[in-house]
């Protein structure tokens, strides 16, 4: 049987890997999938947890994460749709009008 | 010599039904050609073989001595992983669909064994997982394709795919609210459908199909557009988009397409006749010979698709989308409703 | 043993694909790897009695969400590379970036292991402090998820609808007035 902390070293990692993605890459996309990453990351944890304590509750909430975890990427996306319409490009960069 | 006897069967059964399933798209490519010729008067493919029956064979050695093309623009990875995708999803997608009860063949093995690929405890959920990543193949294709109509033709045929979608997963959940189903596995969906019903109607089988009709409907129109089967065939149809998104390919990669439609086609039948139609009872056989039923009941659902392509119009696509989302995913979810609304009056 | 080979199969690659998704300059190449990613990650779930949860990843994660994000990538046919034009290194060999970048995820590794890892009878083999709960059926979920968690199903309910109708809104072409 495998223990615990070898799901959570995983999920760490994948967690890092995640974050990593969100702060050095410049596309609004890939972005948006290293927080899918890191939301994955979270779920596992979840049922790892819910599997060594025997009961459910790490299942239930991942029920909601992945809920939530998709309506946040239609709005996201939706947002990367209208922000290429104005400025033609992916890049987070390009979106320093508000920049003082 | 036990021991290796059972993993021998199973292995046995797997290539058998691997085999059967490429045996039946090209037994299915006859047919269609056949079928459509009797109901437009005339005989269908003739010359090869008698009244033309290995027709298929020469079809496939034309298809794989063809050049294999590839445009100068497409993506070279995702061009051959496409019909790849495709076709491995239609053939992990029968995995899951039991087909015969659990038998012994004929005393050769000692414990019964349960005649299907695999029996998957959340079987209905996994049949649902896996059509909905036979998306992928056609979308990629049309993208890699890199050229316009290949684009268009991907893009339609996969929201099309993910709108039916909706209506499938909702007729297909309302048959597991029905008493007698314990669990989401096909097999226990195909138990609770064996007998009769009691009182009066007692010459009537216990199949789902007389407690859902609508769902039935639903369920089978659903099924027809998940393969892009006419008349929902509009993102491959040869007047409109050229060929939709397989316009650019050829040869063997194309052969895997439609072989992958059809592998669909036989899939979403024997789903329909697990959930609805029940599965491998049948009135005169013992249950151990059910399969016979099965690939019975199969075979009139797969008459039935080819019999509907080549009667009705073909639907415009804004006319298949409205009808999907407007007309048939409200009735799936009212005969939801329903259903749930019968079985708690019935069983207070 | 057979549970160790697979544990260690999809684990790595679950980590070697969400690695690639990063590294990748084609946005259409980061989705699939992230599809074969959710994959391995759903046989995690199921090493983990879950099957529903790995089912409805595949169905959820891999099946809509990866599908919406191939349509964007598709629709705007996403540029291929995000550095500027006269600069055609890798977005992660820029020297401070890939240097200190990757130190520092490192360290968040190793820090996130540490605290998830000092509770106490960690070592303990996952499913081992009970024998009552074996593979948990979906009536079981259904039963808890409807009675217990009630308001919270609703909310999430009420949550999507408010995304779709976001979503439909935010991404439409300002009518021509």
């Amino acid at each position: 049987m495998i223990p615990l902390s070898h799901y959570l070293i995983l999920s760490a990692t994948l967690f890092a890997i995640g974050g990593a993605g969100v702060f050095l890459r410049k596309n609004l996309i890939t972005i948006l999938l290293s927080v899918e990453i890191m939301l994955n990351a979270v779920n596992l944890t979840f049922v790892a947890f819910g599997r060594y304590a025997g009961n459910l509750d790490g299942q239930i909430i991942t029920f909601f994460v992945m809920t939530v975890a998709a309506a946040e990427a239609a709005v996201g996306l939706a947002l990367v749709i209208a922000l290429f319409r104005h400025r033609e490009s992916l890049n987070p960069d390009a979106f320093t009008s508000l920049k003082w | 010599m036990e021991a290796y006897l059972r993993p021998a069967v199973i292995g046995v059964m797997i290539f058998v039904v691997f085999n059967l399933l490429i045996v039946a798209s090209a037994i299915l490519v006859l047919a269609e050609r056949k079928i459509m010729g009797f109901m437009q008067q005339r005989y269908g493919p003739y010359l090869v073989g008698p009244h033309g029956m290995l027709q298929p064979i020469a079809d496939i050695l034309k298809l794989v001595f063809k050049e294999e093309l590839r445009p100068k623009g497409a993506d070279k990875l995702l061009f051959t992983l496409a019909p790849i995708l495709s076709i491995v999803t239609a053939f992990v997608a029968f995995a899951t669909v039991p087909f015969g009860a659990e038998t012994t063949f004929f005393g050769l093995l000692d414990e019964p064994i349960k005649l299907g690929i695999a029996d998957i405890n959340v079987g209905v959920l996994v049949i649902f997982a896996v059509t909905s990543m036979g998306v992928y193949g056609i979308v990629l294709a049309g993208w890699s394709s890199n050229s316009k109509y290949s684009l268009f033709g991907g893009l339609r045929a996969s929201a099309q795919m993910i709108s039916y979608e909706l209506s499938y997963a909702t007729a297909l959940a309302a048959v597991l609210i029905l008493p007698n189903v314990p669990s989401l596995s096909l097999r226990d969906v195909v138990d609770a459908q064996a007998g009769y019903f009691s009182g009066w109607l007692s010459v009537v089988p216990h199949w789902f199909v007389f407690l859902q009709p609508v769902g039935f409907i639903i369920y089978v129109i659903a099924g027809v557009a998940e393969t892009n089967r006419a008349p929902f065939d509009f993102p491959e149809a040869e007047q409109e988009l050229v060929a939709g998104y397989n316009t650019e390919y050829s040869s063997v990669r194309f052969a895997l397409f439609p072989q992958a439609e059809y592998i669909n086609m036989v899939t979403m039948s024997a789903v329909a006749t697990d959930l609805y139609l029940g599965g491998w009872h049948g009135p005169f056989l013992p249950v151990e010979y059910g399969w016979i039923w099965f690939l019975v009941k199969v075979g009139i659902i797969l008459f039935t698709y080819i019999w509907v392509r080549w009667t009705v119009p073909r639907y415009r696509y804004d006319q298949l989308m409205k009808f999907g989302w407007k007309w048939l995913f409200p009735a799936a979810v009212l005969n939801l409703i329903a259903t749930a609304a019968l079985v708690l009056y019935f069983n207070a | 043993m057979p549970e160790t080979v697979v544990f260690y199969l999809f684990a790595g690659l679950a980590v070697g694909a969400s690695a690639l998704v990063i590294g990748q300059r084609n946005p259409m190449y980061s989705v699939l790897l992230l599809i074969a990613s959710f994959g391995a990650l759903s046989g995690l779930y199921v090493l983990l009695d879950a099957p529903f949860v790995a089912v409805a990843q595949i169905i959820i994660y891999a099946g809509a969400i990866m599908v919406l994000f191939l349509f964007v990538v598709m629709l705007l046919n996403a540029p291929k590379e995000d550095a500027a034009e006269w600069d055609r290194t890798h977005p992660l060999r820029v020297p401070g970036v890939a240097r200190w970048g990757t130190l520092l995820a490192g360290l968040l590794i190793v820090q996130l292991a540490m605290a998830l890892t000092a509770i106490r009878d960690l070592g303990a083999p996952v499913g081992s402090r009970t024998d009552a709960l074996t593979v948990s059926s979906v009536s079981d979920l259904g039963r808890v998820l409807f009675t217990r968690h009630t308001f919270a199903f609703e909310a999430t309910s009420i949550l999507i609808l408010v995304a779709m109708v976001g979503a439909v809104v935010l991404a439409r072409r300002e009518s021509e007035q």
